[in-house]
């Protein structure tokens, strides 16, 4: 049978099953598969905190969203065009995202009676017309799996556990997806078990073949590519490209990477990735506590290495007075936040950002260091690098505040070329820095970075000592000086204060917009996607990102007050609003959401429209 | 330009120009001269050799040695001394603590950093008071102390550092006087030349808050009663013409104090600070009554286990020797690793 083929210019999937129903291997798969393709693609797992909830219920539901585009595109998307539910659970979760006519890919074989009373179901949805307004493909997943795979020597349960597999050959079908890397995949992932391998990949090609013949599916799809500029790509997280930007900025000073971590949802990931980076001098350790991360990371600064931490906010917390320390030793230290829902545990897996007021000021005393947030999972990269950079120059803790939006999602990214990656050389100190010649001063400042030397042990004729404890201007020794303390407390925030980062930028297509839509970290996607509808209504509105938080650009002020009014949506309750108001004597319009989602796009347009009718 | 000439230190090259702020009195300042006077020994350059502490009296300790220093904060030395260690194997790295400090708010880092056997060198100053804060009861102080936040008595049982630092799987345990500077001198060449964590305690008189937590163990007339010197290899005698001896009854779990008239000589304990089982070493740190009576003094335990720095650099430098690119050719190649496509 000759199936019809139809162009679409965008398509948003969701694969959702049980937390143990290799979902989000699913979407990266597949996600990787539609990389290939050369779609611009933004991706939106999202999964429970516990490894295995119990089977069939809705907390233990595990999804993955994969956003693919012939256009480039900001977005995870906000409604699905197709879900594969692998559960009634699954389907239950994930309804309330689908716009009427979305399509529904259903494992008939998970919708026993007992796994719709688990859920609450009293009929089965695929019996009566609840489902009347989709397009349902009751598919038997897991039986036409093992039936595929009845020749092959596994087992019941491995063969019913590579179901997801045959949901993958379908979705690839149906989108026309080249699968040859997943292939490849399953070759490395299975490698020492060959039986693995090929049921594995007779599970993708029976789901594969089952689209090509049943009459069930009528139409394939096609999305072309999008025109993106010329380069290599691959396809990466916010984690994984942080993970990066650590390696490069260990390589572009030509100092060692120390990671001191303790393991903390979303933040692991950067922990296992750059522990198999030791031929690049690597080091990793996996501390007692966060404290002790923390606080190798720092003794290792001291030591001259790059000292990095990585965390989430309730790590950042309990590093409080260590980063308070490093401000007062004035050694530079790298502190990663992955942000989560909180307070305390909170929702461990879902985004927010929320530790905003704990970077800027979540510390005792007068203690002021820079905080920089990226924007995208690429961005996370050249975050790392700018956060580094900073540490290097300035001598000061930086705090980057990800979250698990970006460092969970993905998006391809064009890989730079290594040369054009910002120098981040340093010179330590090497002789007596005093007048006499002979005398070291371990504060004693460049006027320009205002930043101390760097004299690390080893160094002969600059011992020295450095502590906590209120130190002269120059000399380092211990004072208690009134003049002294006023003179560093307000030295240490011209520092951060007086670091150089570079003017916001407006995008203002129009030329003529009389609002500002504000935002900072993981929210540029949702908020562009938005800005783009409001424009194709015919509306003009400007965005501006922020990148650097502390300091702000020079030119924020000024860009902020030629606007009738500006929009601050956050994933918080306005804590770079509150900022920008105190700062900037700005009255903003603060718009929040904290439901451990992205914005979706959808969302911000109708805000921002309403703002607009009252301009 | 000739090579430069290796000169030889003495006590003073190790002496900061930093005004000792300690209480006059105070056994700091003997432990202090002790250990300059001894690190010329080492010959270790000044410039390598690193003081870490964190909060208290004997926290100060690095501002007063002419080496690399740092005075962090409340019970944390341990963890920044590991960072600066690991990623530093060419440096002597010392940590001063105290009872507070090591014992309490800094009790997880020690037991950790005693685990892995980081190459550090730990000197904790137990006076048994919280001296800095002036006079509350510590971790070590005795069940029933009369201090300033415990009028009614502290109802809390100690420690007994040894013995964490043993149940911690320390490698390398001893304990000092502040008082016996020849004494002290030797156990810290022996921790010094110990390669892994090394954990010393060394009992010094707080004259303001606690004074005379230790006379007994200094007293002229009660000390060589009370005090057991342990030397390796020397059965386990002490008193008057070693009128008392250790001995491990058969049946028994520990190891006891007897006369040594009541028993025969073969029954006396042989010190040996290798053993393996770091029961033995245990059983002598149990050994000391609330009295003080029976404390042994010494090395209690030196084992050879490979520190954590060694084990970490000689992973890096594995890594490292199938390398032959430059970093930037690496970076590049990590960069586009996985699966990656071109648009042209």
């Amino acid at each position: 049978m000759t199936k019809q083929i139809r162009q679409l210019d965008r398509v948003v999937i969701r694969f959702a099953g049980d937390s143990g129903d290799g979902m989000q291997l699913t979407g990266d798969r597949f996600t990787s598969e539609t990389a290939q393709l050369g779609n611009d693609i933004s991706t939106l797992p999202n999964f429970p905190a516990e490894i295995r909830a119990p089977a069939g219920t809705l907390p233990g539901v595990s999804s993955f969203q994969v956003h693919f585009a012939d256009y480039d595109i900001l977005t995870p998307g906000d409604a699905p065009n197709v879900l594969v539910a692998m559960n009634p659970a699954a389907l239950k979760a994930n309804l309330a995202d689908l716009p009427r006519g979305a399509d529904i890919i259903v494992n008939t074989d998970e919708f026993t009676k007992r796994n719709l009373a688990k859920v609450g179901y009293q009929s089965s949805p695929l019996d009566d017309d609840s489902l009347a307004g989709y397009v349902v493909h009751p598919v038997a997943l897991t039986s036409m799996t093992v039936g595929a795979l009845a020749a092959h020597e596994v087992s019941k349960k491995d063969a019913e556990r590579s179901k997801n597999m045959f949901a993958l050959g379908l979705l690839s079908w149906m989108y026309s997806r080249p699968y040859e890397s997943t292939l490849r995949f399953l070759e490395r992932k299975f490698a020492a078990r060959p039986e693995l391998v090929a049921a594995n990949v007779a599970a993708f090609k029976a789901g594969w073949n089952f689209g090509e013949t049943t009459e069930d599916f009528g139409v394939r799809y096609e999305v072309k590519p999008a025109k993106m500029k010329p380069g290599t790509y691959r396809n990466i997280t916010g984690n994984a490209a942080l993970s990066l930007g650590l390696v490069a900025a260990g390589v572009r000073s030509g100092l060692p990477v120390f990671l001191g971590a303790y393991p903390i949802t979303p933040a692991s990931d950067i922990l296992h990735e750059l522990s198999k980076h030791k031929r690049f001098g690597v080091i990793t350790v996996q501390a007692e506590d966060e404290i002790a991360a923390v606080g190798a990371a720092l003794g290792a600064s001291y030591g001259g290495s790059l000292g990095v931490t990585t965390t989430s906010g309730p790590g950042v917390a309990l590093k409080s007075e260590t980063i308070s320390l490093a401000v007062a030793l004035e050694l530079p230290l790298v502190i990663v936040d992955v942000q989560r829902a909180g307070p305390s545990t909170g929702m461990p897996t879902k985004t927010e950002q929320a530790d905003l007021n704990m970077a800027l000021y979540g510390r005792h005393g007068e203690a002021p260091v820079a905080v920089i947030a990226p924007r995208s999972p690429s961005d996370c990269f050249f975050a790392a690098l700018e956060a580094a950079r900073i540490a290097l120059t300035y001598r000061t803790p930086v705090i980057l505040l990800s979250d698990n939006y970006v460092a969970n999602g993905s998006e391809p990214w064009l890989l730079p070329d290594v040369e054009s990656l910002p120098d981040l050389r340093v010179e330590f100190a090497t002789k007596p820095n005093g007048e006499d010649g002979t005398t070291f001063l371990p504060y004693l400042r460049d006027p320009e970075t205002l930043a101390r030397p760097w004299a690390i042990p080893g160094t002969a004729g600059l011992e020295h000592r450095i502590g906590g404890l209120e130190k002269a201007d120059k000399t380092g020794d211990i004072s208690y000086d009134p003049a002294n303390h006023d003179f560093m407390v307000r030295t240490r925030a011209a520092r951060i204060e007086t670091i150089p980062v570079p003017d916001i930028e407006v995008e203002d297509p129009d030329g003529d917009a009389r609002v500002l839509v504000l935002g900072w970290g993981s929210t540029y996607g949702p908020i562009g996607a938005a800005c783009r509808g409001v424009r194709q209504r015919g509306l003009s509105i400007a965005q501006a990102h922020l990148r650097h938080l502390a300091p702000m650009p020079a030119n924020l002020g000024e860009v902020l007050r030629s606007y009738d009014k500006v929009v601050i949506p956050e994933m918080n309750l306005g804590q770079l609003a509150h900022v920008i108001r105190a700062r900037y004597l700005v009255d903003a319009i603060s718009y929040n959401q904290v439901r451990g989602l992205p914005f979706t796009a959808a969302e911000l347009e109708t805000t921002l429209e309403e703002v607009l009718k009252n301009v | 330009m000739s090579e430069p000439v290796a000169v030889k230190l003495t006590a003073k090259d190790f002496k900061s120009d930093q005004e000792v702020r300690w209480c006059p009195g105070c056994g700091d300042y003997a432990i202090l001269a002790a250990i300059q006077q001894f690190m010329p020994e080492l010959n270790i350059p000044r410039e390598r050799t690193v003081f870490v502490s964190g909060i208290g009296c004997s926290s100060r300790f690095p501002y007063y040695m002419n080496t690399y220093g740092m005075h962090s904060i409340h019970g944390r030395a341990p963890a920044i001394a590991t960072g600066l260690s690991v990623s530093r194997p060419d440096l002597s790295v010392w940590v001063v603590t105290g009872d507070g400090d090591a014992l309490s708010i800094g009790g997880n880092h020690l037991i950790h950093a005693l685990r892995r056997n980081v190459n550090l060198k730990i000197l904790l100053f137990n006076n048994r008071i919280y001296g800095l804060t002036k006079g509350q009861y510590s971790p070590t102080s005795e069940v029933g102390k009369v201090t300033k936040s415990t009028p009614a008595g502290s109802a809390d049982a100690p420690f007994n550092p040894l013995s964490l630092a043993l149940g911690a799987e320390a490698s390398f345990v001893g304990r000092t006087i502040d008082s016996d500077r020849k004494h002290l001198q030797s156990v810290l060449r022996a921790a010094a030349e110990h390669e892994g964590s090394a954990f010393v305690e060394i009992y010094q008189n707080c004259n303001i808050f606690n004074d005379g937590a230790f006379d007994q163990l200094k007293d002229p007339s009660t000390r060589d009663d009370y005090l057991i010197r342990l030397e390796h290899g020397q059965p386990i005698t002490f008193g008057a013409d070693g009128r008392f001896c250790v001995v491990h009854p058969p049946g028994g779990f520990g190891l006891e104090v007897r006369d040594t008239s009541s028993v025969r000589p073969e029954e006396i304990v042989v010190h040996d600070a290798t053993v393996t089982d770091p029961a033995y070493a245990f059983a002598l740190s149990r050994l000391p009554g609330l009295d003080l009576r029976n404390t042994p003094i010494g090395v209690f335990r030196s084992v050879d286990r490979p520190s954590y720095d060694s084990v970490v650099q000689a992973q890096l430098a594995a890594a490292k020797a199938k390398v032959t690119e430059t970093p930037e050719q690496q970076l590049a190649g990590l960069l586009g690793s996985g699966d990656t496509w071109t648009i042209l």
